[in-house]
């Protein structure tokens, strides 16, 4: 809990760190931060606590979820090299200290035990997005992103406070162990019907944010129009802290009613997986290849966040690491091949055709390259496969197998676009010169691709601990 | 004081489904507004109408159960729907200097 305290103190930090003329100096300090900040959210292991009059509660679950996003942070800012040399244009400090916010959102978003703190976090995680997806203030494409999520996501938290309110109406009680307890004793047939709306507007504000079909329109244009960085940032942060606080919600305060939510939640995540495959089958664009993928992500993970079993958690939270991994480091490969390219005042476009020989020259990024994209194709021997079969398995055996054959299926199409990237790196006849690394860029790769490999042989050694 | 506390007597003399249906009408309102405008200041409005018609079923929620927490959780929204319209206005202005104009069917460089 220490956490979020300290993570808005380290935000203000750097903006002031933003006045002294070093920007070098910038980018290990919000290192150190986050760092810290794991290091305080790690000392609450084991212990159950609740903050502030009941509005927050700490348990392993929280610290696992917040663990994750922390390791999240610590791995985009890592791969974030200081937003370049432009000096006029690029404000790192503010970048920097707006990401430090957004964590104590998603970690509100965690550890919430009072609706009013889910939907403040939700807010500042959501407004620190709106500006960091409108960072690129000359970029037309920035400017529509930024748009977009702004009045997509406004719409969706409008939607979201609607169904609280009628949950309060039904309940009288913000609280959801609360809500949990009077949920139960109202299903025994006698609940308002204004809970039940009220349950279904909440779990589609929810699905907003973490772009579920049919909700999920946004999502590539954001993330194509968005700075490559902060497209990193969104798809894994905020995908994380969404689905934490939509198992929270379903497995805890929602379950009494299982019944009225359950079957419109499969259907859903049916046309999540769907959409998201086929639609990025058709995809030019690598981002925006990313962005489908991280809808069918979306799916996959909505399989298990439907209901509290024992090992639903764990599996969730596998699978957002693993998928967390896999994505940044597909990401900072695209980064720095796209502004290689640009420097050498070539036409970029972020397509697959990027990639186009780029193992001849660097090896390095077309390895990272090809790891990243079999773990997320769920290839054995990377930590992707394992995430996808403890989501299987853990539907297979609460026994929901039309949602399950249809994810099997997907996950089938899902290699197809996957391995478009790897052949361009290897296959295509291109020229990309060779890239020259940074240390620190170079190193948090090579985690990256380690992290994935040997949680692809070992999983136990993280699914033990969630 | 003593006019204070009789508020809630006050709000309670109209039943309460009349408050559910009128914010309903409010927040429907809103959503269409949403969906059918093309100009993107109009459309904000739109979103904080369905936030008032939040606020308004909050507080009659929360006069009805003589609990407070609901008239808490509006003072919350407003607080972050103010935070919300000072971003919401930069981006506009944004994007405002570089097209010269506010209408979001101009805003298709990215395809839907």
């Amino acid at each position: 809990m220490n956490s979020i305290i300290a993570l808005s103190l380290f935000g203000i930090a750097n903006l002031f760190l933003g006045f002294l003329n070093n920007r070098k100096i910038l980018l290990p300090a919000t290192l150190a931060f986050v760092l810290v900040a794991l290091g305080l959210n790690l000392a609450d292991w084991n212990q159950e606590y609740l903050w502030f009059n009941n509005m927050l509660r700490t348990n392993n679950l929280s610290v696992n979820f917040a663990s994750v996003i922390l390791v999240a942070t610590f791995l985009v800012v890592a791969v974030s090299r200081g937003f370049g040399d432009d000096e006029e244009h690029t404000h790192p400090a503010e970048y920097y200290a707006i990401m430090l916010f957004s964590v104590v959102g998603a970690i509100m978003m965690v550890t919430f035990e009072n609706l009013i703190m889910l939907f403040v976090g939700l807010e500042i995680l959501s407004v620190s997005m709106y500006i960091l997806t409108g960072t690129d203030k000359r970029n037309l494409r920035s400017n529509e992103a930024a748009l977009k999520y702004f009045l997509m996501g406004a719409f969706a938290t409008g939607i979201l406070l609607f169904g609280i309110a009628l949950i309060y109406g039904a309940t009288g009680s913000f609280n959801i162990h609360g809500i949990e307890a009077l949920v139960l004793t109202a299903a025994g047939g006698s609940a308002p019907a204004l809970l039940y709306i009220g349950i279904v507007m909440v779990i589609i504000g929810l699905l907003f944010k973490v772009s579920a079909a049919p909700f999920h329109f946004w999502t590539p244009d954001v993330y194509e129009g968005a700075p490559a960085i902060f497209t990193a940032f969104m798809s894994t942060v905020v995908k994380t802290a969404g689905f934490a606080a939509l198992f929270r919600l379903l497995g805890g305060a929602f379950t009494g009613v299982y019944g009225t939510w359950i079957y419109i939640l499969y259907f859903l995540t049916m046309l999540t997986l769907i959409i998201g495959n086929i639609t990025a089958v058709y995809q030019q664009s690598f981002k925006r290849m990313l962005a489908y993928s991280s809808i069918s992500h979306a799916g996959y993970l909505m399989l298990t966040a439907t209901a509290k079993v024992a090992h639903t958690q764990s599996s969730i939270l596998f699978y957002s690491l693993a998928y967390s991994v896999a994505t940044i480091s597909a990401f900072a490969v695209l980064m720095v091949v796209a502004e290689t390219k640009e420097s050498n005042a070539e036409k970029t476009n972020e397509n697959f055709d990027i990639f186009n020989g780029l193992a001849k020259n660097n090896p390095l990024l077309a390895f990272v390259l090809t790891v990243s994209m079999l773990s997320l194709a769920g290839i054995p021997l990377t930590a992707g496969f394992w995430g996808k079969f403890f989501i299987f398995s853990d539907a297979f055996q609460r026994g929901i197998v039309v949602p399950l054959v249809v994810a099997v299926l997907m996950s089938a199409v899902g290699i197809y676009y996957y391995f478009k990237a790897i052949i361009s790196a290897y296959f295509k006849e291109g020229d990309v010169p060779a890239i020259e690394l940074k240390p620190i860029y170079k190193i948090t790769l090579i985690v990256t691709t380690l992290l994935t490999i040997v949680l692809g042989i070992a999983p136990d050694l993280v699914k033990s601990i969630f | 004081m003593q006019q204070m506390q009789q508020i809630p007597d006050v709000i309670k003399l109209i039943p309460l489904n009349f408050y559910v249906l009128f914010s309903s009408a409010l927040f429907c309102i809103g959503i269409v507004g949403v969906l059918t405008r093309r100009n993107a200041i109009i459309i904000f409005m739109s979103v904080e109408l369905m936030l008032n018609a939040v606020n308004l079923l909050l507080a009659a929620f929360s006069s009805y159960r003589a609990d407070p927490s609901g008239q808490i959780f509006v003072f919350f929204i407003m607080a972050v729907a103010a935070a919300e319209v000072a971003v919401g206005l930069a981006i506009i202005v944004m994007i405002y200097r570089n097209i010269q104009t506010i209408d979001v069917g101009i805003l298709n460089k990215l395809k839907w």
